[in-house]
């Protein structure tokens, strides 16, 4: 992305400016609270912790001036993605306290998967920009910037985008509609056959006994909703 | 003027503007109701059409214990009243009430797109405190709170957009700026439904069903007490002052008026604002509380198709226009 704006510069890295402390404290503190989000024992903490993630995230698009995009994160991740969230966890099981089977056996598998992901990120995003530097004197990710770069530039992956998202709608109202030979309104018999990852899952949490702090009574819309998901 | 004390001013005068209004609407509503239902409890204290009573319902507030529940999750249970109120405070610094840089708190650039974010952000202090009371009731009230948010969020959103592509901005004041008489009829049903949906978000009557006090006591707040309550109860407030700037910023034109001197644009604005408040207090004793599936219904099969015509709409116009 070459951005008329983005000019190299003899900048260095030693004399830092109030602004790039301010990034790099703001960053410490959102990477602080994504690591909480996945290692912590508490269900909901863990989804409040990625408020603050994502929140933090937020505060450092604004920080480089895209504050369209900033207020975007705001809405989408916090004020709706967390929120359904949120939603899943308290029709399902929200225990206070610790849930100790919150754990899964993809600990490791997970762990790797991030460290590959964050590191080619990080690689791209170097290689991409080397010593590139943009001056935020001046606002440089306004909403009209940011609007004709997308629909001039940007327009077939947007669009490209737009119907995946699609396909993904689809793909949910067609996960969660019941077929009619399903027998009951538990799914009980679909469970055994291998379908999805849920179905796969089911034997295990019907042995599991009921926690005894779980607040919602919970029964067999664990599954389902996992399964909708 | 000093660039320090121009932004201190600002910001005080924001405050004491979010420390008032939500309280007189509180008074107004006392008196609205009182009026309106014939309740004579409201009448009494202080003497004078019982000008007194809100401070007394400070005062007793302010007395009562600050109970947590030994069950809850202490910390999330404390925070939550403060989630729930700090947004509106963010959101009342966006809000033009006048022409020019004088008369807002501070001009953001994506203005719309900020008000609705750091709204939706409020509603967290509702989850989290259903969550973290430890009770049923409350719980349920949170999941209310939560399917009522993800159900109107979105006509809320597509209503503001359809008014932004009008006027060709994101910005509030720019909005305002942009504004002809004849957009009225032409917004009018995004108007609508941004109202309507803005309601819902709030929880107030008739969309109060997570708050619904003869099924579910108080919804998430029943563990509440004292202050923390007060806090809730405030944060109401000031979103009904939040809701009503924002519908009369984006639909009803804020400042412009059909008469009147140039410098005072803002008391349009406030009447305004004061006007659509009283209608949501109107609101409020006139109709019976939604049930959770028509709630659902009115936003989805309603709302929605309501606010895509909407945009639609306002995209044909406004090619034609061009």
């Amino acid at each position: 992305m070459n951005l008329p704006i983005a000019a190299d510069a003899p900048q260095g890295f030693l004399s830092p400016t109030g602004i790039e402390i301010a990034f790099v404290l703001v960053g410490l503190v959102t990477l602080g609270a994504a690591v909480i989000t996945v290692t912590t024992r508490q269900l909901v903490h863990a989804a409040l912790w990625l408020v603050v993630a994502l929140g933090g995230l937020a505060v450092e698009y604004l920080l480089l001036t895209a504050e369209f995009i900033a207020w975007v994160q705001v809405l989408i991740y916090v004020g709706s993605v967390v929120v359904l969230l949120l939603f899943g966890l308290m029709l399902t099981r929200a225990p206070i306290g610790r849930s100790p089977d919150a754990d899964s056996g993809n600990r490791p598998v997970a762990l790797a998967v991030a460290l590959a992901a964050a590191g080619a990120l990080v690689w791209v995003v170097v290689d991409a920009f080397r010593t590139q530097w943009i001056e935020l004197d001046k606002p440089q990710g306004t909403t009209d910037v940011t609007g004709s770069i997308l629909f001039r530039h940007w327009v077939l992956p947007f669009e490209a985008l737009s119907v995946l998202l699609l396909a993904a709608l689809v793909g949910a109202i067609v996960l969660s509609r019941k077929s009619k030979d399903e027998p009951d309104a538990n799914g009980r018999q679909n469970r055994n056959g291998p379908k999805t990852p849920a179905a796969q899952k089911a034997p295990k949490d019907q042995k599991a006994p009921k926690a005894p702090n779980d607040q919602t009574g919970q029964t067999d819309q664990t599954d389902q909703t996992e399964g909708t998901r | 003027m000093n660039d320090a004390l121009d932004v201190t001013l600002r910001l005080l005068v924001v405050f004491v503007v979010f420390l008032t209004f939500p309280l007189i609407i509180g008074q107004t509503e006392h008196k609205v109701m009182a009026h309106m239902q014939g309740r004579l409890g409201p009448m009494y204290a202080g003497g004078f059409h019982g000008w007194a009573q809100l401070v007394a319902d400070g005062v007793k507030f302010a007395q009562k214990e600050d109970v947590v529940p030994a069950d809850a999750d202490r910390r999330v249970f404390q925070l939550a009243p403060a989630v729930a109120l700090l947004p509106y405070l963010l959101v009342l610094l966006a809000i033009p009430i006048g022409p020019g840089e004088g008369a807002v708190g501070q001009v953001v650039d994506a203005g719309v797109f900020f008000v609705l974010a750091v709204m939706g952000v409020g509603v967290l202090g509702s989850l989290m405190a259903g969550w973290a009371s430890a009770n049923k009731f409350s719980l349920l009230g949170g999941l209310r709170t939560a399917a009522q948010l993800l159900a109107y969020e979105l006509p809320m959103l597509l209503a503001a957009a359809s008014v932004a592509m009008a006027a060709g901005t994101v910005s509030l004041p720019g909005i305002v700026d942009a504004f002809e008489w004849w957009w009225l009829p032409w917004q009018i049903v995004g108007a609508i439904v941004f109202f309507v949906a803005g309601l819902a978000e709030l929880q107030r009557p008739p969309f109060d069903m997570p708050v619904a006090d003869s099924e579910i006591i108080f919804g998430a707040y029943t563990e509440y007490t004292g202050l923390r309550f007060a806090l809730f109860l405030l944060a109401e407030y000031a979103g009904i002052v939040v809701l009503c700037g924002l519908t009369t910023v984006l639909f009803l034109g804020g400042w412009h008026g059909p008469w009147g001197a140039d410098g005072l644009g803002w008391v349009w604005t406030l009447l305004k604002t004061a006007v659509l408040a009283f209608v949501v207090i109107w609101l409020r004793v006139t109709y019976p509380r939604l049930r959770e599936d028509q709630l659902q219904k009115l936003a989805w099969v309603l709302l929605v198709p309501l606010a895509l015509a909407q945009i639609a709409l306002t995209g044909i116009v406004k090619v034609a226009i061009n």
